[in-house]
């Protein structure tokens, strides 16, 4: 156990350290200056033992979230591939031909392409070779990215104008805490004990508090698909200007597969935020598996997203190829587990739809509100279709009404 | 339970293994490495996993062992200053006042200055947690933190960033020693980046076999080996299984319970059924075992054991 290194080792490890915390961050984990600091000072505290307690060390202070576990992993694993103390460290950091090529791990090829993007030309051709041959490996599907348009900064204005008109059902629900109110319904006897302190304790100034209302969480499902691919661009800029008005805003894109998006739609120009998206996304203007995509969020994030009251915005047109039971159950569950489940379909270009796929059939009876849309084509007439009329409007009994 | 005397923290991650051993908590060399982490650098731990996993249960741990007293902030929605961390006893103050007025006192800052002091001030746990102890700074739960909303972790952010906590009327609280901090987390919302950034990060997985045979063990006595093993392996082999909620150690712990509560010696798929409701508490997961599942994934687990022999 080398518990005390000499001081020119330590400041190797130190340097070491420094690069491995470059290397996460080109790789995704978001590792600010004060994790390195952090870092160095664990180290030292928990002394160097073996390369697990480094490994769990550095994992402790660098990994803020259970999915960068695995790419912490790997970029360790390259890193410090060979196995050995501090003095060999940096060793690690010298060009070297690599060994015979693993099967590849998830989160390899991101770390690869982190690690390895600063060196030479040679190198990296030998790299590259290795990386192709990774790529035909996991790259079954047919994949695709897509192009935005770049926004006018009148269609910017005109929809950060729309948004703001807009009044999504639920639109405030009360929650536990209190507020200042001149009509409420409790005496704030904090407020009231200091301003009756004003006038030195003679009279007592009752003030009051109420209950205080916030706009409970959304998160909305969009469908990427093929058929939907024309409309994609305009509700990806509808839910980034909502992520921008509203705070709890978790946005979801499935076509195949089920992919978050909400940190990219965080960025503040709409450009750049939908260009987020689309490097995120890797199956644009695909198939549709609408139960698959369903599943895969009730497993995975329902109950992370899906606390506190929050509102799910389905958007898509309920095309399924293959609609059975697992479609039913699985959006039965995504309906209990949220308080309202609403769904937007804009696949209906007349007036005259009625609902006779059977994928909108087997859906239909489980949304709270099921609002179609026609001839999408501006920020104005979605905000419209959305806004809460109130009444029967979105009632999906009457759409179902329509069509036994 | 008895009260241990205060001890010294450990002086390595071997060290901080074997404490929590002591109290039958029986961690792996990660969990060991970050807990010795967080006491070394008097860092809050952040604590995230499925429920039943063992996380509430570290701070109890750390707190019986280490003879801490355990401070407890249970979190929910609606969370404010005023039950976490100080409320004024406006009773007394009314008091304070009246009795100012009867003798005739007039001076309106002076009687500020009275009436918002250290005496009329209640102490919920946060500020609790500051305040020097004979035993050495107190063990901090803060459990469940994702069940109270955005506005009272941006709160926490100074308490755990310095271990100070600033009431307007009184000033700034500052915790001489600062106390072990535990934080735990079911992750139904993602917890602010910059809570995160002040903690050292721990995702409690499920064990391996080998550690949950052992915490059955320890945890359930009188549960004879044979069934401990058929248990483990079979809630093992359930957490492979498509489930919506995979069973935790707390749920086998139950389900080791119960099973010796009702004299059962070795497990038969009838028993299993009978009692899948300690295990699985989603209908959907229930029904998923029907109809001869439960046998064939017991048949499973037997063969394997008997392979293991």
């Amino acid at each position: 156990m080398a518990e005390v290194q000499p001081a020119d080792q330590q400041g190797r490890l130190a340097e070491n350290i420094l690069y491995f915390a470059r290397a996460l961050r080109a790789a995704g984990i978001p590792v600010g200056p004060g994790a390195v600091l952090d870092a160095l000072e664990a180290v030292k505290a928990a002394g160097v033992g073996t390369r697990d307690d480094f490994y769990w060390t550095l994992h402790a202070v660098f990994v803020k979230r259970h999915e960068h576990s695995i790419l912490f992993d790997q970029a360790f694993r390259i890193f410090f591939r060979r196995r050995g103390y501090v003095d060999q460290l940096l060793a690690m950091m010298l060009p070297q031909t690599p060994g015979v090529p693993q099967a590849p791990q998830a989160g390899a090829t991101r770390i690869h392409e982190a690690l390895f993007s600063g060196l030479d030309d040679k190198l990296k051709k030998e790299r590259e070779i290795e990386l192709d041959a990774r790529m035909t490996v996991s790259d079954r599907e047919v994949l695709q990215h897509k192009d935005f348009a770049q926004m006018t900064s009148a269609e910017i204005a005109a929809a950060k104008a729309a948004i703001k008109r807009l009044v999504l059902p639920l639109a405030e629900i009360r929650t536990r805490r209190l507020k200042p109110h001149p009509r409420g319904h409790l005496i704030d006897i904090r407020r009231t004990l200091r301003a009756s302190m004003k006038g030195g304790g003679d009279f007592i100034d009752l003030r009051f508090i109420g209950p205080k209302t916030k706009p409970p969480p959304l998160v909305a499902l969009l469908d990427i698909s093929g058929s939907m691919s024309q409309y994609s661009r305009i509700f990806l800029h509808f839910l980034h200007d909502l992520t921008d008005a509203r705070k709890r805003v978790a946005t979801f894109l499935f076509g195949t597969r089920l992919t978050n998006v909400t940190r990219a739609l965080r960025e503040r120009d709409p450009d750049e935020a939908l260009a987020g998206c689309s490097a995120a996304v890797p199956d644009w203007s695909g198939g549709t598996r609408i139960a698959s995509s369903l599943r895969n969020f009730n497993k995975l994030w329902a109950r992370r997203v899906l606390s506190q009251g929050a509102v799910v915005l389905l958007i898509t047109d309920g095309l399924e190829r293959d609609a059975d039971d697992t479609l039913a159950f699985e959006i039965d569950r995504l309906h209990r587990s949220c308080r309202r489940l609403v769904w937007l379909n804009p696949l209906l270009r007349f007036d005259g739809f009625e609902a006779r796929a059977r994928g909108i059939k087997t859906m239909l009876p489980y949304v709270d509100e099921f609002r179609p849309i026609h001839n999408l084509e501006s920020m104005a007439e979605l905000v419209a279709a959305l806004q809460h009329g109130g009444g029967r409007a979105g009632d999906p009994k009457a759409w179902m009404q329509k069509v036994a | 339970m008895n009260k241990p005397s205060p001890r010294p923290l450990p002086a390595s991650i071997a060290a901080t293994v074997d404490l929590l051993a002591e109290a039958e908590y029986l961690a792996d060399r990660s969990l060991g490495t970050v807990l010795f982490l967080a006491l070394k650098m008097g860092r809050p731990i952040f604590l995230e996993g499925e429920a039943g996993v063992g996380k509430t249960e570290i701070a109890k741990v750390l707190s019986s062992t280490l003879g801490r007293r355990l401070i407890r902030l249970q979190c929910y929605e609606g969370l404010d200053v005023a039950a976490a961390v100080y409320e004024w006893n406006y009773a007394a103050q009314m008091i304070a006042i009246r009795v100012a007025e009867a003798e005739g006192e007039h001076d309106r800052a002076r009687l500020e200055h009275d009436v918002f002091s250290e005496r009329f001030l209640i102490k919920r746990p946060l500020l609790q947690a500051l305040e020097p102890d004979t035993a050495g700074p107190p063990v901090l739960l803060i459990d469940e933190i994702d069940r109270t909303d955005e506005a009272f972790e941006a709160f926490l952010l100074e308490v755990l960033g310095d271990f100070q906590i600033t009431i307007p009327e009184m000033g700034t609280v500052k915790a001489a020693h600062p106390p072990i901090v535990v934080i735990t987390s079911n992750r139904t919302r993602e917890v602010h980046d910059a809570l995160k950034r002040r903690c050292l990060y721990h995702w409690v997985g499920y064990p391996t076999a080998e550690r949950e045979l052992a915490i059955v063990g320890a945890k359930v006595p009188g549960v004879s080996k044979k069934l401990t093993e058929q248990v483990v392996a079979f809630v093992q082999a359930l957490r492979k299984q498509d489930l919506f909620k995979s069973p935790g150690v707390a749920e086998t712990l139950d389900w080791a319970g119960a099973l010796s509560e009702l004299d059962v010696v070795a497990l038969d798929p009838a028993t299993v059924s009978d009692t899948l409701g300690v295990l699985l508490k989603y209908q959907d997961d229930i029904a998923r075992l029907e109809g001869g599942k439960v046998k064939e994934l017991l048949d499973e687990v037997k063969s394997e054991l008997r392979a293991a022999e």
